[in-house]
């Protein structure tokens, strides 16, 4: 499920499973996708199926539960899962991987500064001096909409945008390959997301930055993406190019969820995906989407291959003969 | 009284129970909080809702759009009773809310049901379905527990969480969201109001469930001609619900109208941006920066003098916009705009 040249990021069979009270949570179950330089892929899912995991699964970000996890990440050529903990976490981490977590607007430090937050990671690092950081951090204010006083202004003293943005700039200052944006607008109002949006192309335009962003939002997805990946239960059902997905989603998991998206312009009524996800602690045998698909046949109580063509791929039996 | 009718009379709306036709009318509602500094002194107000009009009639369904902070969610608790307006009133069907007694107060809620945002939170975690849905039966004296159990089914079966048996021992966290949601829904319908206040239904649920509640929360309304108030930031899902549209902004209605002439043809320029904010997915999106007014919304304890957008409006009329508030026009029948654009 990648481009033939070498990507940037490439994630083959990636796999965490977690222990609970119920049994074991397969929760990224063998995921695979790639990145080139300066392009977004965008990870597609409803809550539950495993987004948030696969991000922390990147950046190995564990709890303590964890009962399997495994695969590779190649950075750069590099697999950053074959390096130890302290080399990771001096090298990768941050350095050439950063995230903006979920809800990071409130995951600041009330107590600190922005500037100096913005600051840190230079400083743990790069080993620059909190002078040159500081300055850095101003460069990054600029640079994702923030006027640069803001440096020595107070978390609370900032709106929700203005914290997502500081956010953003922490996850910059290292100037990284590649950000990990984790649902970075879905706490934040249509002006301003449509506002944190126009941002994050600018970046992406000006900086060549690459970004993995995980939405929930179809909508707002399509501002940024190059590429598409659908999860589902734990694993990817679809990956394709955005032209490609936008237009005609191929798995009938994709298809139903597009169509479930309400539109402003356009006059087709949405409809909505019957039943539940599956349960990750003791998911069906089959093709996970089965019990809800509307073109279930016999052969889909077998788990389906990933079929590929034309560098689009997908989990479905559908498309085993061929595409139409 | 009187001039509640003859505003009444002027609503295009289906009458059903022979009582008029409006069936809530909010007349300039001003609802302000006090700041205090440090016990005593005074620091000013915040206005979250500041001159708000309009009617409601029998089984109209209506949305409310606006951002974070413009004041929706006060607005909305003003009209189930929770807040006391600063001036202005709210009346339904003839009574006015600020003056109800406890006892007509606890009658007035049983009209009007309210469905609220998240809920997770708005279930309580040791209440299982039955015991939820009978709290508000208990409160207004239906003790008869096979006419208790009659109605929960009745309500149960009417948002489908059918098999009925089959929930009824569930406790929230055993439900998913959109079925939590369905229960909320059913204990607000379950006295049988006449109006619903949807704040933000289903802005916690995922994509593929949201158009289910939203449809169900349709199918109710039509039923049962009830009137419903939908609260959104998402203006992509009104055009599915409602018929009217207010948009508001800073305390304020700036702009109402029928949903598809508000959508296509906007007059305020706040309208227009949150259009231009909303997208649809396309592929195409990725390839150009969206067209943002540059800014935030004002602070609600000092808003700007005159128009409360005009420091973000791109085409303010200097000297007019900046100095005196904006009356509402209506340009077209039945569409009408607080901006001097239309004078």
């Amino acid at each position: 499920m990648y481009s033939a040249e070498e990507p940037l990021l490439r994630v083959k069979d990636l796999l965490l499973h977690f222990r609970a009270k119920r049994g074991i949570v397969q929760a990224v179950d063998l995921v695979s996708f790639g990145l080139d330089r300066n392009e977004a892929v965008v990870i597609i899912g409803e809550s539950g199926c495993g987004k948030t995991s696969m991000a922390r699964a990147l950046l190995r970000l564990l709890p303590r539960n964890v009962h399997a996890y495994s695969g590779a990440v190649e950075l750069g050529g590099l697999d950053v899962m074959k390096l130890p903990e302290e080399r990771f976490r001096r090298e990768i981490r941050w350095l050439r991987m950063a995230m903006v977590p979920q809800a990071a607007m409130n995951a600041l430090n009330p107590v600190i500064r922005v500037g100096e937050q913005v600051a840190e990671p230079a400083v743990v690092h790069q080993d620059l001096s909190r002078n040159t950081a500081l300055d850095r951090a101003r460069e990054m204010f600029q640079l994702v909409g923030v006027p640069d006083d803001f440096v020595n202004r107070y978390p609370f003293e900032l709106s929700g945008g203005m914290r997502q943005r500081v956010a953003l700039a922490m996850a910059l200052v290292t100037s990284p390959d590649v950000i990990l944006l984790d649902e970075p607008t879905s706490a934040l109002d249509v002006l301003t997301q449509a506002n944190i949006m126009n941002q994050l192309k600018l970046i992406k335009w000006e900086m060549g930055m690459s970004f993995v962003l995980i939405t929930h939002d179809i909508a707002t997805s399509s501002e940024l993406a190059d590429r598409v990946a659908v999860m589902y239960a734990g694993q990817v059902v679809e990956v394709a190019d955005n032209t490609g997905f936008f237009s005609e989603p191929l798995h009938p998991y994709s298809e139903m969820l597009m169509a479930s998206v309400p539109r402003l312009r356009g006059d087709e009524e949405p409809g909505f995906i019957v039943g539940q996800p599956p349960s990750l602690i003791d998911p069906p045998t089959g093709c996970r989407f089965a019990e809800r698909c509307p073109h279930r046949h016999d052969r889909c109580s077998e788990e389906p291959p990933v079929f590929g063509h034309n560098g689009r791929s997908v989990k479905c039996w559908l498309y085993e003969k061929g595409w139409s | 009284m009187a001039a509640v009718t003859n505003q009444v009379e002027s609503l295009i709306s289906a009458s059903g129970n022979g009582r008029g036709s409006s069936l809530l009318s909010v007349q300039d509602l001003r609802v302000w909080f006090e700041l205090r500094r440090f016990g005593f002194g005074h620091a000013g107000y915040v206005r979250a809702v500041d001159g708000v009009n309009f009617e409601i009639g029998t089984g109209q369904a209506v949305a409310v759009v606006g951002e974070s902070g413009c004041g929706k969610s006060t607005l909305m608790r003003t009209i189930l009773g929770l807040n006391r307006p600063t001036r202005g009133d709210v009346v339904f069907d003839g009574r006015h809310v600020k003056d109800l007694s406890r006892a007509e107060m606890r009658a007035y809620r049983a009209e009007v049901g309210y469905v609220q945002q998240d809920p997770y939170g708005a279930l309580p975690p040791f209440m299982n379905v039955r015991r939820a849905l009978r709290e508000p039966l208990i409160v207004n004296g239906i003790r008869v527990e096979s006419e208790q159990s009659e109605r929960i089914h009745k309500v149960l079966g009417e948002v489908k969480l059918t098999p009925v048996p089959e929930y009824l021992p569930k406790y929230p966290h055993m439900l998913s969201g959109g079925q939590q949601q369905r229960v909320v829904i059913a204990r607000a319908m379950i006295l049988g109001p006449r109006l619903i206040v949807a704040d933000e239904p289903v802005s916690m649920l995922d994509a593929s469930v949201r158009v289910e509640i939203l449809s169900l929360l349709r199918a109710l309304q039509q039923e049962h001609h009830l009137a419903v108030i939908y609260v959104t930031h998402d203006l992509s899902t009104v055009r599915y619900f409602a018929e009217r549209v207010m948009v508001m902004y800073a305390g304020q209605i700036i702009e109402q109208g029928g949903v598809d002439a508000v959508v296509r043809n906007p007059l305020h320029f706040y309208t227009q941006a949150l259009i231009d904010a909303t997208a649809d997915p396309d592929a195409s999106n990725a390839a150009t920066c969206r067209d943002v007014p540059p800014g935030e919304p004002p602070s609600l304890v000092r808003p700007p003098e005159g128009c409360r957008f005009h420091p973000r409006c791109p085409a303010r009329i200097d000297g007019l916009c900046d100095v005196e508030e904006p009356p509402t026009f209506e340009p077209e029948a039945g569409h009408s705009t607080a901006c001097w654009r239309y004078q």
